[in-house]
């Protein structure tokens, strides 16, 4: 039997999924066409950039985080003639426009800036921990740390070129 | 023991090659470069996993390029039994694991009430096999793809006549799963789903098939996990089982459990596990503890 009610309200709850998913995939669109260098879009909400305490949080860990990978002995090679000044300011832009803070990062794609390095998923897995390590020093909660790793990991995909 | 110490001077010497390998790539066949907790542990039947789960992750910190390895020791200590189990496991290339354990199953003073004497003891082998087949639990965060794997175990147990005695059919055999393992770090989760098919009475410590029963069956067994840290989860796992016996009903198992990770070499399990029913023993509700080592 037709219900009119039911169908009714069936129908506003498949427009609004569709709302949803659409307004989703536009977010999406927007954010790739703005920063696409990125390699991701950006987290939803304030809440991830104010849990790495903003811009200056985040500066605080790149300045850790950049010394820290170079004084590793598993990967410091890869940074040898690297512009050091150069790399501290992309990194902060780029992790202020991952986590959903006012920055646009203007950098090398992800994959052009690797192509070169013949990096395995050990050297990758080794930066995500020294980021870590960083990011304890921050004190930033365990939950937002990885609300960012969960937008740096499938970048292993493009980085990661000895598979 | 013999074939365990063996493994473990195995073990030794390659915890020695790790340790002394170069930083240079091409040297680091033991890299060990996993991140932390992403390896999983050693679960109570030698397979990389949970506790009581076995997981689509390859055990030991090696990566695609590398070779890991883990010794543990596990105790179960419920009112009326007693399992203690002890293994290696090798990881290859992120890929392929092989696992030994030997598993003893003491029933104590529970074992003159049953009527096979007081510390009569099952023990039970168990060589695994597991393949990833597809997915990366922790790379690929923007797909909803798992880690799956498909793994195999030959399961032997030594008290064949008894197991025959109390209505079993075989003391060896052989259970096939499928895995699929995810880490949501966006929602700082690990999630297991695994399904087994077996024919396994108490995982195989009391036989195979029964006067119930001698077919195979598909159980189901899974894993949550929280990430609390770098170092520490916490998480329940659930696992079914058959019911081949008709002298005895078996339940399912469970647990509540925290898994610390010292550093790559070492990490410890401790959890509260619900065993139910065995051998007409309820309420076999208590404690479980593994450590586990490795590279």
């Amino acid at each position: 039997m037709f219900e009119p009610r039911r169908s009714a309200t069936a129908l506003v709850i498949v427009l609004t999924m569709t709302g949803v998913a659409a307004a989703s995939i536009g977010g999406a669109v927007a954010a790739t066409y703005q920063n696409p260098a990125a390699g991701a879009d950006p987290i939803r909400g304030t809440g991830t950039y104010r849990a790495f305490h903003e811009k200056e949080g985040i500066q605080r860990i790149i300045d850790d985080f950049v010394p820290r990978v170079v004084a590793d002995r598993r990967i410091g090679k890869f940074f040898a003639g690297v512009n050091l000044v150069r790399l501290n300011h992309e990194l902060v832009d780029q992790v202020c426009y991952l986590t959903g803070g006012p920055c646009a990062y203007t950098g090398r794609d992800m994959r052009e800036a690797h192509a070169k390095m013949a990096l395995d998923n050990g050297d990758f897995n080794s930066l995500a921990e020294d980021l870590q390590i960083s990011m304890n020093k921050e004190k930033v909660s365990f939950r937002a740390q990885n609300r960012l790793l969960a937008k740096l990991a499938p970048m292993q995909h493009v980085i990661v070129t000895r598979k | 023991m013999k074939r365990l110490s063996v493994s473990l001077i195995l073990l030794a010497a390659a915890c020695g090659l790790a340790s002394t390998s170069g930083a240079r790539a091409e040297d680091r066949l033991f890299d060990s470069e996993k991140l932390l907790l992403t390896s999983g542990v050693s679960n109570i039947e030698g397979a990389g996993g949970g506790g009581l789960a076995s997981w689509a992750t390859i055990t030991g910190y090696e990566t695609t390029h590398g070779i890991g390895a883990n010794i543990h020791a596990t105790y179960v200590h419920v009112p009326d039994y007693e399992l203690r189990a002890i293994g290696g496991s090798i990881g290859l290339f992120d890929r392929v694991e092989v696992s030994y354990t030997r598993q003893a199953f003491d029933t104590g003073a529970t074992g003159a009430k049953l009527g096979l004497g007081k510390g009569f003891t099952f023990h039970q082998d168990i060589v695994g096999a597991k393949v990833r087949v597809v997915g990366d639990a922790v790379y690929d965060q923007n797909s909803l793809l798992p880690q799956i794997s498909v793994g195999v175990q030959y399961k032997h147990n030594d008290r064949g006549a008894i197991i025959h005695a109390v209505g079993g059919k075989h003391d060896s055999g052989v259970d096939f799963y499928v895995a699929a393992t995810k880490v949501l770090l966006n929602q700082s989760l690990v999630l297991d789903a695994t399904v087994r098919a077996t024919k396994a009475n108490q995982t195989g410590l009391l036989g195979f098939g029964g006067d119930r029963s001698d077919s195979y069956s598909a159980q189901f067994e899974g894993s949550a996990a929280y990430l609390l840290t770098r170092r520490l989860a916490i998480g329940a796992e659930y696992r079914t089982k058959p019911s081949n016996l008709g002298f005895a009903k078996e339940s399912d198992w469970g647990d509540v459990f925290a898994a610390y990770t010292l550093n790559r070499n070492l990490s410890l399990t401790v959890a509260y596990a619900r065993l139910g029913s065995i051998a007409t023993f309820k309420n076999q509700n208590g404690v479980y503890v593994s450590v586990q080592a490795g590279f």
